[in-house]
């Protein structure tokens, strides 16, 4: 089931999906190549997991195409389709011991080689022996580790998982984060995975795809969707930001002026919206936020925070305007900028990014 | 705390007590008597006025006379064969009707199911009588399904079908389908979605997703659904009474025809007894089973 070198292994081209009235999935293209590990990340209701059910076949789309490796999906019902998924409920048959569970996609196997795969699954997601354990004898944890042997069993193409540690308490999530990245890295199999948090998009992924009421609105890697947001919902979604409202003064290539309440501010602008004239956002990240004594813009400190190993103030700018620094804590005393210094902004141009309004 | 809830637990034991603990010694008591042409129609009565003797007497005045008489009659074995046969192919029948029927109420839109349900239950609006009244008129050789057979073409004379164990089925499978269908659509309906979807994605056709998954997890269903049909089934008077004909003979029948006709309170209380061990013998067995089956699992 090997793709050729140029076919993507998951192929979407303008797949929309509707509920009555509301679009659930809303013209999403994405190529997926063999071996990657992709997250759908966004807030709840964002059209992710319908975008999984449909790639899954549960649902048809009502307009798009959806392909594995070259192969139209349309009318292939979810049995006969070279993906599979794992819930976040994981769905494990109540009725079925961990090995029937397993098993229960591998029906043409001979009952020695269902054996051993059985044996091979459980050993490669650490469970060695569970083989006779009842599903409601587990832990959250093993349960997970059942649902995703499983769903590896049949060797897809194309593994879909729906928030497939959400169940899992924090410390348990992080470990388990860690084994899925190397267990995809040693299968091999392309990883389509679905996902609120956007710490877990950025420590697993290769590529992250931002969905935001049912369109793609960003995919990259994560430093890309870090540090070159698209939008202000991509740059608020993926870490604290301060967004600073103003109107494109001018625009030289790559690069903007935005006139904002406490004065202009040079801005990396790719493309060529927003236009000049127009209403605009400067976003910049809190720790590329420095505090100088240059020429800078003028504000004061209104509040600091200690963090342990950051510190995070508080700055009003002589307009009112509000934003957030954040840098690494030193041990300094006295602070100089302790609450109600008067200070400068140095905000590197390379760290502002014009988004649309 | 502990004593409200210790004081509700003994309302149901009394109620059960009363009402169907006492009445079934009644009952066992007349079984083990004789029929005598007095006022009550059987004999020992307890002479309590005799003291210890009195009660010597009584108890050895009972005896198994009349459970042997319905061992040795070939009438009794016969009527409880045809009765059991009858209630467990009419659950049969019920269980490949009600199955289907359950899973494509539990399935539909949730909107329509409030609808479906009530469409199951609708006909307990109109009494039992009068439905299987309803039946004969169907089923008579100049009734409904004749004529419109025939209209059809599709047999060139009456039907002869009332009458007949085959008319009786009919009326026990029509009677008894809500009590097959609620409790399957009811475990039926609250399966996880997410589990049959798990087994289509695994490659199970619909038709395997069905018995390997949706059917052994509605077992419970299935099992309750059984026992309410099979238990009354098996006792049922009135749908042999009314569509069966003269070979159509079910303990239920036999039972009113012992006590009404043959005025043989002895005799049909033993009916009685012989009849609450056959449904109550199957109903241990499967509990038996059903804590069997979860210990070994375990």
């Amino acid at each position: 089931m090997g793709g050729t070198g140029s076919t993507p292994r998951l192929d979407l081209t303008g797949v929309t999906k509707r509920f009555g009235d509301s679009v659930a999935v809303a013209d999403v293209s994405l190529a997926l190549a063999a071996g990657e590990f992709f997250c759908l990340l966004g807030p709840s209701g964002c059209g992710k997991s319908t975008l999984l059910r449909l790639v899954a076949g549960f649902e048809a789309p009502n307009l798009g195409v959806i392909r594995v490796d070259g192969q139209d999906m349309a009318g292939l019902p979810p049995h006969r389709r070279p993906v599979n998924i794992m819930f976040q409920s994981y769905a494990l048959f109540p009725h079925k011991d961990v090995a029937g569970n397993i098993a229960y996609g591998l029906p043409d196997l001979g009952r020695a080689d269902r054996t051993g795969r059985v044996r091979d699954l459980l050993a490669r997601v650490r469970l060695e022996n569970f083989e006779n354990r009842r599903i409601e004898t587990l832990s959250g944890g093993q349960r997970q580790r059942v649902a995703l042997a499983r769903a590896l069993a049949r060797e897809p193409g194309v593994l879909l998982l729906d928030e497939p540690l959400g169940a899992l308490d924090r410390g348990l999530r992080e470990e388990t984060q860690g084994e899925l990245r190397a267990l995809q890295r040693r299968l091999g199999i392309t990883f389509v995975m679905v996902t609120h948090d956007p710490g877990e998009a950025m420590a697993l992924a290769d590529r992250i795809g931002v969905m935001d009421r049912g369109r793609l609105v960003q995919v990259g890697d994560a430093a890309t969707l870090y540090e070159r947001p698209a939008t202000r919902f991509v740059a608020s979604l993926l870490g604290d930001v301060n967004l600073i409202p103003g109107r494109v003064a001018g625009r030289d290539g790559d690069w903007a002026v935005v006139q904002t309440g406490f004065g202009p501010l040079r801005a990396r602008a790719p493309g060529t919206m927003p236009g000049e004239g127009e209403a605009a956002t400067l976003a910049i990240r809190p720790e590329r936020v420095g505090l100088g004594a240059g020429t800078g813009p003028a504000g004061t400190v209104t509040e600091v925070t200690f963090l342990g190993e950051r510190i995070r103030r508080r700055i009003r700018m002589e307009d009112g305007t509000l934003l957030r620094a954040s840098m690494p804590a030193v041990a300094q005393a006295p602070d100089p900028h302790g609450v109600g210094a008067a200070i400068r902004l140095d905000l590197d141009p390379e760290a502002c990014r014009l988004l649309p309004a | 705390m502990k004593r409200p809830a210790r004081l509700l637990a003994v309302v149901p034991a009394l109620w059960l007590a009363a009402f169907v603990l006492v009445p079934a010694l009644i009952v066992l008591k007349i079984s083990l008597s004789a029929a005598a042409t007095a006022q009550p129609p059987y004999l020992p009565v307890l002479d309590w006025s005799a003291g210890p003797v009195g009660w010597s007497s009584f108890l050895e005045a009972l005896d198994f006379t009349n459970f042997e008489t319905l061992l040795g009659d070939a009438l009794y074995r016969d009527a409880a064969l045809q009765s059991l046969w009858l209630a467990g192919l009419a659950t049969l029948i019920l269980a490949l009707i009600g199955t289907p029927l359950a899973h494509a109420m539990a399935r539909s839109p949730k909107r329509w199911q409030p609808l479906l349900v009530a469409l199951v239950i609708v006909p307990f609006w109109t009494s039992f009588l009068i439905r299987t009244y309803a039946w004969i008129a169907i089923l008579k050789p100049e009734g409904l399904l004749s004529a419109v057979l025939l209209r059809l073409g599709l047999i060139d004379r009456p039907l002869e079908i009332l009458g007949t164990q085959a008319a009786v089925l009919v009326g026990l499978t029509y009677a008894y389908l809500p009590f097959m269908v609620l409790p399957l659509y009811a475990v039926m309906v609250r399966l996880d979605p997410s589990l049959r979807e798990a087994a289509a994605d695994l490659g199970a056709s619909p038709i395997r997703v069905f018995w390997s998954v949706t059917l052994p997890l509605a077992r419970p269903g299935l099992a309750a659904g059984a026992l309410l049909c099979f238990v009354p089934m098996v006792g049922e008077f009135i749908i042999p009474d009314l569509l069966g004909g003269s070979d159509t003979l079910m303990l239920g029948r036999v039972l009113w025809s012992e006590f009404f006709s043959n005025r043989d309170w002895p005799l049909a209380s033993a009916v009685a007894i012989l009849m609450l061990a056959l449904v109550v013998v199957p109903l241990v067995l499967l509990r038996e089973s059903g804590t069997s089956d979860r210990d070994t699992v375990r």
